[in-house]
């Protein structure tokens, strides 16, 4: 039987970087097994995509990052896609009922729904991300409040259902409502330079993809893993998390989660990564 | 500390160590009358020439220049992390007088064109959204960038 590791002290033992950080200045070589189960790392890009081939965030991190995903008994993730587990079958709010009591088992009726997302809403008019259907959920079927932006279990759920389609490749309907045109204004976002160091998405996922920005290897900025681990924090991290982090790192003001601007760019950036297996809760330094 | 990816700190003490346009010495240029020549601009910025060995600290410091962000250089080799975003700088005070190296740190995009993915250091040319607290303001002092240009002259081929 295997046990569980928390591999905190990894983090630390990855910083040695420096020239030798140069080395791996390209994504690496070899293939990513979850328990044995292959993943699409790699995948030949949709139409109209500026790359060929659309690379899995996996392929630009350490091996002992790569070591810790590739093992769900090791990846500090999954305690947390347990711990939501249990709160999909606890029952919250003025209806008494669970996750449970509509979805039944979540691997059965989960399944390979997380891969699809985000998804046209003709409710709101608008498309919804995992996050926002869990609160439309809690709100009009439990009763319930809908989470805080970053709540613990929010960031825990959202990862249960979407480990519910590891494996199964990424792919969004843009036919659905006016997807097109959010795909559109998130395109718009991804080539815009914000704040004070004047940068866009693209001049570091598209120009210098590959590349190291100080101690990061910079990859394509996919979000087939996200939920993320961050074993920094000894924490998930959520997807508008990252982007705003991103953001901030331009020195620009950065929009809300869940705003109509990172919605958007929610969308098409998941179309940039078409055909990329869902590796949620995916390892990262 | 913080923790991410932030490869720019931008805390309080990135503040404390800038001194901005608004509050610079009156004899410094102001960024937007910093005069551009074919490329270069020959006039240091503060009047003054600048001091290597603090355009090194400024160079690889991640409150200021972090040049280290997206440049390897020989120079600074016990340094952890160099990027490589942008070329080596080995032999660029060889490959550039001083006055397109000042052209350079002020406002790459007035050297290499729009596309420059190298931010201007010394301009108020910037992105959308900017930051309520860099509004106005540019990354380095004129003193910054003329102490990191008196640093870039040094790096000569050998
Ligand atoms: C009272 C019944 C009920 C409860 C309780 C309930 N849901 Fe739902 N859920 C629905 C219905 C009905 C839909 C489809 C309509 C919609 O989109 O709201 C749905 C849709 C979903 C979807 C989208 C499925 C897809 O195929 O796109 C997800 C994800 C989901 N629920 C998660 C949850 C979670 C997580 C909980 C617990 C926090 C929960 N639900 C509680 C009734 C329920
Ligand atoms: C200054 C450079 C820079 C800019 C600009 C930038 N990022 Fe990132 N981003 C990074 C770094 C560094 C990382 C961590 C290493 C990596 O995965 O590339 C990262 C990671 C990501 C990730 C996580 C990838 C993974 O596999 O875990 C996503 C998603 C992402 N960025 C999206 C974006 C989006 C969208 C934008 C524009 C709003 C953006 N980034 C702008 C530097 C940048
Ligand atoms: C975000 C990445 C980035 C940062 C930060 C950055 N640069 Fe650059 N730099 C570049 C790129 C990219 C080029 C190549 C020219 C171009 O296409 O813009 C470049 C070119 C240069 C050149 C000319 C290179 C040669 O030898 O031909 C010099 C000199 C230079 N940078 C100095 C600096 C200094 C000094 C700093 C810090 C104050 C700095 N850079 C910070 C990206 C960066």
């Amino acid at each position: 039987m295997k046990t569980r590791l928390t591999i905190i002290s990894l983090a630390g033992g990855i910083a040695l970087g420096c020239f030798a950080g140069l080395a791996h200045a390209d994504p690496v070589d070899d293939t990513l097994e979850i328990d044995g189960q292959p993943m699409i790392t790699r995948a030949p890009a949709p139409e109209g995509h500026p790359f060929d081939e659309v690379l899995s965030g996996w392929l630009f991190r350490e091996a002992e990052t790569r070591a810790v995903e590739a093992d769900s008994f090791q990846n500090p993730g999954m305690l947390e896609v347990e711990r939501a587990a249990e709160i999909w079958s606890t029952p919250e709010g003025t209806a008494g009922k669970s996750c449970e009591t509509c979805h039944g088992d979540v691997s059965e009726s989960m399944k390979g729904v997380g891969a699809h997302y985000p998804k046209w809403d003709k409710d709101a008019n608008r498309p919804i991300n995992i996050e926002l259907q869990i609160d439309k959920c809690r709100t009009e079927q439990m009763g319930a409040e809908p989470y805080k932006f970053d709540a613990k279990d929010q960031k825990a759920m959202t990862a249960l259902i979407k480990n519910q389609s590891l494996g199964e490749p990424m792919s969004v309907d843009l036919s659905q409502g006016d997807m097109q045109s959010w795909w559109d204004r998130g395109k718009d976002t991804y080539y815009t330079r914000t704040g004070q160091l004047n940068l866009s998405c693209s001049n570091c996922h598209e120009d210098s993809m590959g590349n190291m920005i100080r101690a990061d290897h910079l990859s394509q900025g996919q979000v087939n893993g996200f939920p993320t681990y961050r074993l920094k924090q000894s924490a998930l991290v959520s997807l508008h998390n990252r982007f705003r982090g991103c953001i901030r790192d331009t020195r620009a003001e950065f929009p809300k989660a869940f705003s109509d601007e990172l919605m958007a760019l929610e969308v098409y950036v998941t179309w940039r990564g078409t055909g990329l297996s869902v590796e949620t809760p995916a390892v990262r330094q | 500390m913080k923790t991410g990816s932030a490869f720019f700190l931008s805390g309080a003490m990135a503040l404390a160590a800038v001194t901005f346009a608004g509050t610079a010495n009156a004899a410094d240029t102001a960024p937007n009358d910093v005069a551009f020549n074919e490329m270069q601009v020959s006039e240091s910025l503060t009047g003054m020439p600048g001091d290597p060995a603090a355009g090194a600290d400024a160079f690889k410091n991640r409150k200021l220049g972090n040049c280290l962000a997206c440049h390897t250089t020989t120079a600074m080799e016990s340094e952890l992390f160099h990027g490589n975003v942008g070329p080596d700088l080995d032999g660029a005070g060889s490959r550039w007088t001083e006055a397109q190296l000042r052209a350079i740190v002020v406002d790459a995009k007035q050297v290499f064109g729009p596309d420059s993915r190298m931010p201007g250091f010394y301009s108020l040319h910037v992105g959308k959204n900017v930051a309520e607290k860099f509004h106005g303001k540019t990354i380095l002092s004129a003193q910054d960038v003329e102490n990191i240009v008196a640093f870039l002259v040094t790096l000569k081929d050998e």
